[in-house]
């Protein structure tokens, strides 16, 4: 621990970052989008307990912000379930491009 | 000093007529409109006789001159501290003399028009029109300012147009006031650059300013007008010649003379009013205006003379061809306007030689009584007989005894045959000839000799000729409002002459002494009754002798019938050349190049939009994309470059 | 070269390969699969930080839960043996261009910040430590937010249950 810098930590958590980006680019099925927007909100809290541990060993912030995040994206997570039940009940599919009525 | 601010009334009467008419009149007075028309302008007449005799024979002398009074003035548009446009009302000789002239033929014609126009279905319209052309030219007499009286001048060619066009069912009506508008809007060009160039040269649009600073010859504007040329002569020839072109259009001189037959669609009341008396001397007036500047520069003159003189011959030749008797009275006033002109022509500026100008305006004030008074009376036998051509009438003289005896007065009046009024006033325009110019005077007796024989012409085929149809008289003569003003203008033709205007109305406002010199005047006496005796000898009784004559004559009998072609000329001129050469290709770069760029800057952008619409595919994961880049794009700008 | 650091480094190549496949891979299943293993491995990263608290808080939530959740929406919509449609090629090199530019960029910030790292002590979270401050209403405490994070839990599932509801068909 002691010879692992924080700048290391945060080329893991950057990197999950930006794999999670390039599935919410890429991806075309909503569920998979879902997927690697979870990636992404798991990148933030690496981040935050990073900081905690090595710039503020004192304080407690960066857990409670960790647990805040969780909480919160298992909820996001539910709400984006059920929106995409709903589309999928309208449009039979749950191609994202299919679900483009807000074209010109 | 009196105060003659009640002039302002005497335009502004006519003008709240004219509103209150045309606004209301169609629903409201119906034919109590004629009655509201003639007493408002029978209340301006009064207020300018009263005018008159004020100014002439009570205080308008200061040491034996008349001095120009400026009754009202008002600043209106300030362009410069030195030049601005202010509206004012002049009084001078001639324009009390004008605001008499207009007001007392104007009320004459309404009268007369009470019972001409009976039945008309547009009655108030009329006599709205009519109050108009009254205040334009009123307003046009009374201006103190050139801008002033070119605003007048194209209200009264507005007004011209109405009138003309009364009957505008009449596809020949419309196409008369369109050529009149068209004509003299044209000629008005010309007068709007002459009335830029005197008053870019003398620093003022004011009458009295810029006369004065113009022919005083030490002042700078003189010397600057005067040496700057342009194409040969000097830039005051040019700014006059270019002001009196529009005077010529106004007053039908030739070559802007082609309205003035065609006008006579109008109602023939209209005719003796605007065509007769008013409009169409309010070339000579201009000219009577400005005329300290014109006797300075030869040129203009000379222009002015002999445009005048060539009319004066080129229309009595017309009139002796013409068989529409309307016409023949339009050739007759192009030709009286013509003396009119010439005889300012010939005169210079102040005491014994400025006797062609109160020639000129002598003869303007005994025409507008005798012409509109030959005008109305064919008014009447229009109205009896439903034509305006000769073979339809004669014999008429029994039944129509005051028409025959006023129009007989008004024949004798313009052939100058004394006492009556024609006589005095030609006899002075001759002197004032002869005094100058020999070949102006040769044309002018010559003139009026044509005069007397196309009266006469025409006097006999209405009235002798042949016995009546009986037929024809299925209305009698008219009503009593159509009768009074014949004999009173019957009356004046008779007595205007013994009118003192020489006393009254000269060039430099000091009065001048004529006398009657018999034996110079006995040369166009003897003319003007061989004349008459030629014309009783063809006319009086219907024969072959006249068509004889014209056949003798021949080619010139043809080409004089159809008014020498110059309609023609005309035609050609504007269809084939200015249309083609101008016109399509003008209209052409308007549709295609102008309209052209226009849309080609519509479908660019209307392409443009196609392309970018794209961009609004409504999936979701390029919006993304879209954003994110732009963020990138911001963060790289904000951090790396923006140190 | 510590044993630790050897595990840091592994544990990372785990979470990372296990996120790339994630997102790659054709078929719906095995791309939930590696999410499942991806967050364990972040699990297991907590773990070597020495926060126990978060790393079991991960798995209970994370895992158990929304990888569940997740793999229940996948039965429900579509025939999960299928293989998905591969996404535009267009939108593929632009996707990576855009994260390779964005990665880069945002290392080279990273990196060049210089953090003062402090030698990291080993540090001991006590769950009870955790438990009293958060419901303390003093300076630190996080009461607020955790009323708020409840009353948000508990609009996330009124508002689940109303998207996703089936209006009965009135049979007339």
């Amino acid at each position: 621990m002691n010879e692992i810098s924080i700048t290391q930590i945060l080329f893991v958590s950057t990197a999950l970052f930006f794999i999670g980006m390039y599935g919410l680019f890429t991806r075309r099925n909503m569920i998979t989008m879902l997927m690697a927007i979870e990636l992404i909100l798991n990148s933030v809290n690496i981040n935050f307990v990073a900081f905690n541990k090595y710039l503020y060993p004192g304080k407690l912030d960066g857990v409670f912000f960790t647990i805040f995040v969780i909480t919160i994206a298992a909820a996001e997570a539910a709400v984006a379930i059920a929106i995409i039940i709903n589309l999928y009940r309208s449009h039979h599919s749950i191609d994202v491009d299919d679900a483009s009525e807000l074209k010109y | 000093m009196n105060n003659y601010s009640y002039i302002a009334l005497i335009p502004l009467l006519p003008l709240a007529t004219f509103l209150m008419l045309g606004l209301f009149g169609r629903k409201y007075f119906k034919t109590f409109s004629g009655t509201i028309g003639t007493a408002s302008l029978l209340a301006s007449t009064v207020l300018s006789l009263y005018t008159a005799y004020n100014y002439f024979f009570i205080d308008g002398k200061v040491n034996g001159v008349f001095q120009k009074i400026i009754a009202l003035k008002y600043t209106w548009l300030q362009f410069s501290p030195n030049v601005s446009i202010d509206m004012g009302i002049i009084l001078d000789p001639i324009s009390v003399m004008m605001i008499v002239v207009v007001t007392f033929v104007s009320l004459m014609v309404h009268i007369f028009s009470l019972g001409y126009m009976k039945g008309e279905e547009r009655f108030a319209t009329y006599y709205a029109f009519l109050s108009l052309f009254t205040f334009s030219m009123l307003g046009l007499v009374l201006s103190s300012n050139i801008f002033q009286i070119y605003m007048f001048w194209e209200l009264v060619g507005v007004s011209s147009f109405l009138l003309i066009g009364y009957y505008f069912e009449k596809p020949s009506a419309v196409a008369a006031a369109k050529k009149a508008f068209i004509v003299t809007r044209f000629a008005d060009l010309g007068f709007l650059i002459g009335i830029l160039i005197l008053a870019f040269y003398s620093g003022t649009l004011d009458f009295g300013v810029l006369i004065e600073r113009l022919t005083s010859t030490q002042s700078s504007q003189y010397i600057s007008i005067t040496s700057a040329s342009f194409l040969g002569a000097s830039i005051l020839t040019w700014g006059l010649t270019l002001v009196f072109i529009g005077g010529a259009g106004k007053s039908a001189m030739f070559p802007l003379h082609i309205w003035l037959p065609d006008a006579m669609e109008g109602p023939t009341p209209v005719s003796a009013l605007i065509h007769a008396a008013t409009m169409v001397v309010a070339g000579v007036y201009l000219v009577a205006r400005l005329f300290p500047v014109f006797s300075i520069d030869v040129t203009a003159l000379q222009i002015v003379t002999y445009v005048g003189a060539f009319s004066a011959l080129l229309a009595a030749i017309i009139a002796c061809t013409q068989t529409d008797i309307k016409r023949v009275l339009a050739y007759s006033t192009m030709s009286q306007i013509g003396y009119m002109m010439f005889a300012l022509g010939v005169s210079k500026y102040g005491g014994e030689n400025g006797l062609g100008y109160m020639a000129s305006m002598f003869h303007l004030f005994t025409h507008a009584f005798f012409k509109s008074l030959l005008f109305l009376g064919a008014g009447a036998v229009i109205h009896l007989v439903h034509s305006n051509e000769m073979k339809d009438m004669g014999g008429l003289r029994k039944l129509m005894p005051i028409t025959h005896i006023t129009f007989l007065i008004a024949c004798l009046a313009i052939a100058g045959i004394p006492p009556f009024a024609g006589f005095f006033s030609k006899e002075e325009i001759l002197l004032a000839a002869y005094h100058s110019n020999y070949f102006v005077y040769g044309i002018a007796v010559f003139t009026s000799g044509l005069t007397a024989f196309y009266m006469f012409r025409l006097y006999y085929s209405i009235f002798w000729s042949r016995e009546a149809d009986v037929h024809d008289a299925h209305h009698g003569e008219g009503t009593f409002s159509m009768k009074l003003p014949l004999i009173i203008l019957g009356v004046c033709a008779l007595v205007a002459g013994f009118v003192p205007i020489a006393s009254l109305i000269t060039s430099d406002g000091a009065a001048l002494e004529t006398h009657v010199d018999i034996k110079f005047s006995a040369l166009p006496v003897i003319l003007a009754v061989l004349g008459i005796a030629m014309a009783t000898f063809l006319y009086k009784t219907k024969s072959d002798r006249a068509s004889n004559v014209a056949e003798g004559f021949g080619g010139l009998y043809t080409a004089a019938y159809k008014k020498f072609y110059i309609d023609e000329i005309y035609l050609f001129i504007t269809k084939k050349i200015i249309f083609n050469l101008i016109g399509r290709p003008a209209a052409w770069i308007d549709k295609n190049i102008v309209d052209g760029f226009m849309n080609l800057l519509a479908t660019t952008t209307g392409k443009i939009s196609e392309l970018i619409k794209g961009f609004q595919s409504g999936k979701v994961q390029n919006y993304a994309l879209y954003f994110f880049g732009g963020i990138l794009g911001l963060a790289v700008l904000f951090i790396y470059l923006w140190k | 070269m510590n044993a630790s650091v050897i595990i840091f480094y592994l544990i990372s190549a785990f979470i990372l390969t296990a996120g790339i496949l994630a997102v790659t891979t054709r078929k719906i299943f095995r791309s939930a699969i590696w999410l499942l293993f991806s967050l364990i491995g972040i699990a297991a990263l907590y773990f070597w930080m020495q926060m126990e608290f978060i790393a079991a808080v991960q798995i209970i939530v994370y895992v158990g839960g929304i990888v569940v959740l997740i793999i229940f929406s996948i039965f429900l919509t579509q025939k999960s043996g299928d293989e998905m449609p591969k996404p535009l090629k267009s939108r593929t090199i632009f996707a990576t261009l855009a994260v390779v530019f964005g990665f880069a960029f945002t290392y080279n910030l990273i990196s060049e910040y210089g953090f003062t790292s402090l030698n990291a002590q080993p540090l001991e979270v006590k769950v009870s430590d955790i438990g009293t401050q958060m419901l303390s209403t003093t300076e630190h405490g996080f009461v607020l937010p955790f009323e708020v994070v409840s009353i948000l839990l508990l609009a996330a599932m009124i508002g689940c249950i109303v998207i996703a509801i089936k209006v009965k068909q009135q049979e007339k």
